[in-house]
């Protein structure tokens, strides 16, 4: 920082621009200090206009509407303090909403991850075709949640369905999973796996094929099993990525509405809703617009708490990684 | 694979690619339902699901394909998208190149502004987003949707490009700026033409987060004729609720631009996944 009003970046001081006769006066011409704070400014303007009007404001006047029984219409003006979170947490069905967010969050951690980190594994394997297979089982990523819910409201369609006939197959009675009460929320469960679990697979493969071959083969060298090797050697290096995954798996389930949406509109009897679903109803069907704004909020400040817990007790190891890494490259 | 490969090794392989196979039925199979569903009429989908049709009927895709409303929708979609994907693109790569590039003070802070929006979902913003809408009369406007998509963009959009821009060494930037290049003559004629591969990795995030959005062109529009395709897909499925075949029709129809993209575009969006996690 000794001469502020160069050009900084990883490579400043970088020892091959010695080669280059003065440098340092040059740039003083090229750029003095006022016209590069107007290029900073110019530069910055747009992304930060937008970001502070379309992301930050809606934040803030979510935050400040939630303090009020309002409608959505005119100005807020009945005050009510915290009311509208205390009704939250005492309505049966916002509390439901945290249990369900909780269900699915447990289901991915301890079935959709596992199994794309199974099929990760197995694609990094020498394998005939294996492209193609990676091709297939990320495919469904690129369907909207939309298109995915209404193709499997389709085939669970009473009558219709492929469900029907496997289950008829089966011997059992599965064609109705969405409109019981007690499987329905198993039924989202599939749909959100199907669509996502290609994403997570894509995620761990890379990082396995990231880690040096050499590493494995010294570990079987030495006498460890396969599973050895994978339980001491790559899942441990796997290990940021796994945890960005969990991140992404448990903001994904928080904010959780298309699919729902489209699949159920969080029926029956509200057991498959979720909170985007129970702040979309009261906020744009019952116009209890400052209810709804303390429902966005909670999940908000559920979003912000998490990942700033992760980000300091779990994250924390490998961000600072990271950056040893990159002052080494400095 | 033309080592010679022991018998136990071969029955491994084996088992490994009934396992793939089988987890690709599970991918492949719904969607082939679809695709065959779509040349059924609804008589054929009941007493069979599974088969091949018999008679095909290919009436349902056709009348959605001369009916224009697809088309209007189809076209509605790709607009949004370019928008948003060319206003994201363009204002992430402005403020990227500055954090990358420049030391001041406040850098840090506003780069950890941007990646806490990383959290902030549509779902949590589209209520007061409405509201903010209506009040600057965006609602049933494409920009209603087209300028919030791109500022919820920005964050993943920024880290991408920032890594990026990082790794492009600091004596071309030096070369250019002998030549007499000012500051917007070297992002504008060099950094970005450089910047080639990674303005693909996120114009393709873009270009699918967009395409596949839905909470806010549902309550954005509610003038029929802005409807994009996946609020398209879910009005189309509540109207012909009864005709199966048809809404399946709709369903296949509406996939075959997102998964042909995927099919031109898989390095780019797998690549840029995978780097803005190791961000």
């Amino acid at each position: 920082m000794s001469s502020p009003s160069t050009m900084s970046g990883p490579r400043r001081g970088h020892p091959g621009a010695a080669a280059v006769p003065g440098p340092r006066g040059v740039r003083r011409v090229a750029r003095p200090r006022p016209g590069r704070r107007v290029a900073l400014a110019v530069f910055l303007a747009p992304a930060l206009t937008l970001f502070l009007l379309l992301v930050i404001a809606p934040i803030v006047v979510a935050s400040y509407a939630s303090l009020f029984k309002w409608n959505g219409f005119n100005l807020p003006e009945n005050f009510v303090g915290l009311d509208n979170y205390l009704r939250a947490f005492a309505d049966p069905v916002f509390r439901g909403d945290l249990w369900r967010a909780l269900l699915l969050i447990v289901g991915s951690l301890t079935i959709q991850l596992p199994v794309a980190l199974g099929l990760a594994m197995l694609l990094n394997q020498r394998l005939a075709g294996r492209s193609f297979y990676r091709l297939v089982f990320f495919a469904p990523y690129v369907l909207s949640e939309v298109t995915t819910a209404v193709l499997f409201t389709l085939v669970f369609s009473p009558n219709r369905g492929l469900g029907d006939t496997i289950s008829r197959w089966l011997g059992a009675e599965a064609g109705a999973i969405f409109a019981d009460p007690d499987t329905v929320l198993i039924g989202v469960f599939l749909v959100v796996s199907w669509k996502y679990f290609g994403l997570y697979m894509i995620l761990l493969l890379a990082a396995r094929q990231g880690i040096p071959k050499e590493l494995n083969e010294a570990a079987l060298t030495d006498g460890a099993t396969t599973w050895q090797a994978f339980r001491h050697v790559t899942l441990p290096l796997l290990g940021p990525t796994i945890r960005i995954a969990v991140f992404l798996s448990v903001i994904g389930t928080i904010q959780l509405f298309d699919m729902v949406w489209v699949l159920t509109g969080g029926g029956p009897i509200h057991s498959s809703e979720t909170m985007a679903v129970t702040m979309y109803q009261y906020g744009f069907r019952r116009f209890e617009v400052g209810y709804a704004s303390a429902i966005s909020i909670v999940m908000f400040l559920l979003s912000l708490v998490f990942a700033l817990f992760y980000q300091r007790v779990v994250l924390r190891r490998d961000t600072a990684g990271a950056l040893t890494v990159q002052g080494g490259q400095r | 694979m033309t080592r010679p490969a022991n018998p136990a090794q071969r029955s491994r392989r084996l088992v490994l690619h009934l396992v793939c196979v089988a987890v690709g039925a599970l991918i492949v199979v719904p969607i082939l339902f679809g695709v065959l569903g779509g040349f059924k009429d609804n008589g054929q989908l009941s007493t069979n699901p599974l088969g091949l049709p018999d008679p095909w009927v290919p009436e349902n895709y056709t009348d959605i394909l001369t009916s224009g409303v697809f088309w209007r929708q189809l076209g509605n979609s790709l607009l949004i998208a370019v928008a948003s994907t060319l206003i994201v693109v363009g204002a992430a790569a402005m403020a990227a190149f500055v954090f990358a590039r420049y030391a001041f003070r406040g850098r840090e802070l506003l780069v950890t502004l941007f990646t806490i929006g990383l959290m902030f979902p549509f779902a949590v913003a589209i209520l007061p987003l409405f509201v903010m809408l209506r009040g600057m009369g965006l609602l049933d406007n494409p920009l209603g949707v087209i300028l919030p998509q791109a500022a919820f963009g920005l964050p993943i959009t920024i880290i991408i490009l920032r890594q990026f821009f990082r790794t492009i060494p600091g004596e071309v930037e030096e070369a250019a700026i002998l030549d007499g290049c000012g500051p917007f003559g070297f992002f504008w004629r060099i950094l970005l033409p450089m910047a080639r591969p990674a303005l693909a990795t996120v114009s393709v995030l873009a270009i699918v987060a967009s395409w596949n959005n839905f909470m806010l062109p549902l309550v954005v529009f509610t003038d029929q004729s802005w409807w994009t395709l996946p609020v398209g897909v879910q009005a189309f499925q509540g109207q012909y609720s009864d005709d199966t075949a048809r809404v399946l029709a709709y369903v296949v129809l509406s996939m075959v631009p997102a998964l042909a993209l995927y099919a031109v575009a898989e390095r780019q969006l797998v690549g840029g996944l995978a780097g803005s996690v190791k961000g």
